[in-house]
């Protein structure tokens, strides 16, 4: 099942020129561009773990493909996203978010039914992947 | 693009109409292109504002021309790799090497071969890291605020130490030629230093002399060039020197020049900032009101007073 979230998710994978037109305009609005990935691909999993320190001061998007190729190498079986954060005042947040790279095989979402007293249901999801520990979730790819 | 590649004898029959117009035929008029770009106008500040150095601006015409050129080719769809623009500029000190590296900024971007256009500015600290595990990082996070301009390495020969084995320079040495060789499109890297320690720091390091392509001296400047430079300098600063000031410094070129330590245009501007300070000394020490002309002039004596001459004149 193919994961979507954040801009553009619903349009195929962004070529290589396509991400790097996106993160200069970021650049270009003077927004710090920052690279995360992940193997836990839960839709509530909002904190990911960042590959360095954002990409502060650059003026081209080479810089931050320079990393984003860096953090591919290893971590290029995981999910990776780019963002881009707004510090001026009044926004203080992500302002774009998109993901970059995924693992080459993505199992997908469980549906668990929990049966509470009564008629009550309570319903979770759960990532296939994340039922190996960390590290090892998408080793296949 | 595929205009080129269809270009073959059959084509040489008058195109029909709704072809592409950069049919073999095409032309692009490079004077008028030049123009446009206002390359002409930065080339012709170098020549105005740079005095002497006619070597490098020759070999910076021809840069310019090149990457022109390319330009045009390009527009034409005729592929070719990007152009390795790594320099090296060479020469004593005071010789204007930090001064056209700006300029070669400039140039680069109006060509559009940088996207940018900015100049970072660093030395050995900068690219350096104090301990284990700190210089990539260091060195990388230059390198990122280079992208997309040029990145000037002063004095460059300090980045090798062979003294010490474990100097982290090499390094950042290696980090930077890996960077020179695969995004050459994405940044200029333009080392400067002095003429026989850069000799020293290419033979040691052979990568880079390969990778780069401009290796430009700076000669040293003669007497006439050093006098038209603290012309210009004084000019800039509203100052002027009285015909008897010329004369003197004239002469005190002509010893300085034998002396040690001489450090070409810098102890040109250097001479002139004593002069000033001698100047001021003097109108502070003299008496009655001073007119803008006393302020702007330097006399003889605020040349004569310096030590030079004392140095010149013992045996």
């Amino acid at each position: 099942m193919r994961l979507t979230q954040g801009c553009f998710s619903f349009l195929p994978d962004l070529t290589d020129q396509q991400i790097r037109a996106q993160v200069q305009y970021a650049i270009d609005r003077g927004w710090a561009v920052n690279i995360e990935f992940t193997d836990d691909p839960h839709p509530r999993n909002t904190y990911w773990e960042m590959w360095g320190l954002p990409v502060f001061d650059v003026r081209d998007a080479a810089a931050v493909m320079m990393d984003l190729d860096a953090c591919r190498k290893v971590y290029g079986n995981r999910y990776i996203r780019v963002s881009a954060f707004d510090a001026s005042a009044g926004w203080e947040s992500l302002r774009l978010s998109f993901i970059v790279t995924r693992p080459a095989h993505e199992p997908g979402f469980s549906l668990r039914r929990d049966e509470g007293p009564g008629r009550v249901v309570r319903y979770s999801t759960h990532s296939y992947a994340a039922e190996r520990p960390e590290g090892e979730r998408y080793a296949g790819a | 693009m595929t205009a080129t590649l269809t270009a073959t004898p059959t084509t040489a029959l008058p195109p029909a109409s709704g072809a592409p117009p950069d049919e073999d035929g095409a032309t692009i008029d490079l004077k008028a292109e030049l123009a446009e770009l206002g390359v002409e106008a930065v080339l012709a500040a170098l020549d105005g504002e740079l005095v002497g150095l006619a070597p490098v601006k020759t070999r910076i015409r021809e840069i310019a021309a090149l990457l022109l050129v390319e330009r045009a080719r390009r527009k034409l769809g005729l592929l070719s790799p990007p152009p390795t623009l790594h320099m090296s500029f060479t020469g004593n000190p005071g010789t204007g090497k930090t001064t056209v590296a700006m300029r070669m900024a400039d140039i680069l971007h109006r060509l559009g071969f940088v996207r940018r256009g900015q100049v970072i500015c660093v030395t050995r600290d900068d690219l350096v890291g104090q301990y284990i595990g700190h210089t990539a990082p260091k060195t990388k996070e230059v390198l990122k605020k280079a992208m997309g301009g040029v990145l000037f390495i002063d004095e460059a020969y300090y980045l090798y130490r062979p003294e010490n084995e474990r100097d982290y320079g090499q390094e950042a040495i290696e980090i930077l030629l890996q960077v020179m060789e695969n995004q050459r499109e994405d940044l200029v890297v333009i080392m400067a230093g002095y003429g026989e320690r850069m000799e020293r720091f290419f033979a040691s390091n052979p990568g880079f002399r390969s990778r780069i392509a401009h290796h430009i001296d700076f000669p040293d400047y003669r007497e006439g060039e050093l006098l038209a430079i603290a012309e210009i300098l004084l000019d800039g600063q509203s100052y002027r020197f009285s015909p008897d000031a010329r004369e003197a410094f004239v002469r005190y070129v002509g010893v300085r020049m034998t002396q040690p330590h001489f450090a070409n245009a810098r102890s040109i501007r250097n001479a002139l900032d004593r002069a000033r300070l001698r100047q001021a000394n003097r109108l502070v020490a003299g008496s009655g009101p001073v007119s803008a002309d006393m302020l702007m002039t330097i006399e003889a004596e605020d040349v004569l007073a310096s030590r030079v001459f004392a140095q010149a004149a013992r045996p």
